[in-house]
């Protein structure tokens, strides 16, 4: 076990950061993390939204980040792509995309390398379909139709949509069923070409064979991008994600793969709430 | 059984004061109409829209310059008023959370109390002095006024209205602030920004006193801003008090007229702005 030992060394700072850190977890550390947070700290006036998270998220894989209401995941998502600062939360420590910490991009060229979906889908009232997904290269300043035309369908056939819009492109993109809005919306935020979706809570608000068209599309799309997503089901987590974060009350409770966190989790709280004790 | 027919009943009573109510608020739209149009009908004709007045004693003639006058004046009003009322609606809507902001609230409220004819009056002092005689542009900088504060608060009560889902979805696309709004919050709110314009642009058409001594009117065909144009509603004021009767039914006529042309421009809005997009 020499190899696992060098690793532990290496990795003793970071270990001390984070709560119960498994094995496997470590080497795959070492593998490529596409963000690196350390050391967290979220505020929204004088609420501590956020109390020192440190987590890795790997390329081409998805974290689900599970948790009561009000434990600051959705604050943790938003501080990846310096959405919470539009809400008027600050945030304290470091997350590094790619080597560079975040803090150093302009937010709105972090904003095209880390998209966004929310919980409620939100096509653009007054644009159709096809302007939907064209608005975030279009509205960026991609000007030439050929290109505009190709990503947009590009960008629908990866949201698995193509197929039932294809004739409708120039219908309003609310005509929608709730299930299609998100995955335009899911379009949308591909279009641009981002490395990272976080996705906040995306099926909550859909029909369990729309959540399912949703969980299928995600599998598909780490080939592609690096995935985070907040959920509140925990089944969900379950069956989409990789490595399942457990927040509460603004800490990181637990973080590790997902089959050995839902199996054999390390931590009282984790095995509470995962298995329905409270939350 | 009884108490349930006794709800009935009150049910019964209420809606029919509700629509009693209904019928009590649109009623004087309707009496003004239909009385201005019975008074001025023997002086509508093509005439009223296509002649110039005729001098003192002769009957017939029309108000073709009035007409074109009051299009000048709104247009005019309509270049200085809704470029700084909407965008001093953005502003507020989206960056007035601050005393700065709440000052320029206020400010706009006090505004939209302030009389007209005391409007006038500035209007007067900053371009009919400076100017040294009385123009078109005067009176529509009178009537710009009168529209700022109309279309700021309408501006950015509308702007307000647009959930804060759509802002969070552009600016999620790494789309500028400054676009978000212009290119995805403005034409969501842009329905309800048009009520608020077609508000103003209403108000203003139908405004007399400010533009008595900033535009004055003008017996003669004038296209000119830089010299004093006639309107319908100075028309309506100076025929209403003369002592001819061929006068005072011109005046009944552009009265109407002038409803008439506020209700055709209230409905081409509505079909304009009604959108390629049925609203959910």
């Amino acid at each position: 076990m020499p190899n696992a030992d060098v690793a532990r060394a290496t990795t003793s700072v970071t270990l001390k950061a984070m709560p119960s850190i498994r094995e496997e977890h470590i080497l795959t550390t070492i593998s490529d993390p596409k963000i690196i947070t350390r050391g967290v700290n979220a505020y929204f006036g004088k609420i501590h939204a956020l109390k020192g998270i440190s987590l890795d998220i790997y390329s081409h894989r998805v974290v689900a980040i599970i948790g009561p209401s009000g434990c600051g995941k959705s604050t943790f998502l938003r501080c990846l792509n310096r959405m919470h600062e539009v809400a008027g939360g600050t945030m304290k420590g470091e997350i590094i995309l790619d080597d560079e910490n975040i803090m150093k991009y302009d937010p709105v060229q972090l904003r095209r390398r880390v998209g966004m979906v929310f919980q409620k889908p939100n096509p653009f009232p007054t644009m159709s379909i096809f302007d939907n997904v064209a608005a975030g290269l279009r509205l960026n300043g991609t000007r030439d139709k050929k290109t505009v035309a190709e990503a947009v369908e590009q960008s629908l056939r990866r949201a698995a949509l193509w197929d039932e819009v294809k004739d409708l492109l120039q219908n309003s993109g609310v005509s929608l069923s709730g299930g299609q809005q998100q995955r335009l919306c899911i379009a949308r935020a591909l279009a641009v070409n981002p490395e990272v979706i976080l996705m906040d809570e995306p099926a909550s608000a859909l029909d369990p064979i729309s959540t399912a068209k949703i969980e299928e599309l995600i599998f598909e799309l780490k080939s592609k991008y690096t995935i985070a997503i907040v959920t509140h089901n925990m089944q969900q987590a379950a069956r989409v994600s990789d490595f399942t974060a457990f927040f509460y009350l603004g800490q990181l409770i637990e973080f590790g793969k997902t089959k050995s966190l839902f199996t054999t989790p390390q931590e009282r709280q984790t095995e509470d709430y995962i298995t329905g004790r409270f939350g | 059984m009884n108490s349930f027919r006794w709800r009935k009943i009150k049910s019964g009573i209420a809606t029919s004061l509700a629509a009693l109510c209904v019928l009590l608020a649109v009623a004087p739209l309707f009496m003004i109409f239909f009385y201005t149009l019975f008074q001025g009908i023997s002086a509508l004709n093509l005439d009223f829209f296509t002649q110039m007045p005729k001098p003192v004693g002769e009957t017939g003639g029309g108000m073709a310059n009035a007409l074109v006058g009051s299009g000048i004046l709104v247009g005019l009003g309509s270049l200085f008023g809704l470029p700084i009322g909407i965008l001093a609606g953005i502003y507020l809507a989206e960056y007035g959370d601050n005393p700065f902001g709440s000052i320029v609230r206020f400010l706009t409220d006090v505004l939209s109390g302030v009389p007209s004819i005391v409007v006038g009056v500035v209007a007067y002092i900053i371009v009919v002095l400076p100017m040294k005689h009385f123009s078109a542009l005067a009176g529509g900088v009178a009537l710009g006024i009168l529209m700022i504060p109309t279309v700021t608060r309408t501006s950015e009560e509308m702007i307000r209205l647009v959930p804060h889902y759509y802002r969070e979805a552009g600016l999620a696309l790494g789309i500028p602030q400054w676009k978000t709004t212009l290119r995805i919050i403005l034409p969501t709110a842009m329905k309800g920004i048009a009520t608020g314009i077609l508000l103003a642009i209403a108000r203003a058409a139908g405004e007399t006193a400010p533009l008595l001594f900033t535009a004055l009117g003008n017996r003669f065909w004038s296209t000119s801003i830089g010299q004093p144009i006639a309107s319908l509603t100075v028309f309506i004021y100076d025929y209403a008090k003369s002592p001819f009767e061929d006068w005072i039914r011109q005046a009944w006529a552009a009265a109407f007229v002038l409803i008439a042309m506020i209700f055709l421009l209230n409905l081409i809005f509505r079909i304009v702005t009604r959108g390629r997009y049925a609203e959910r």
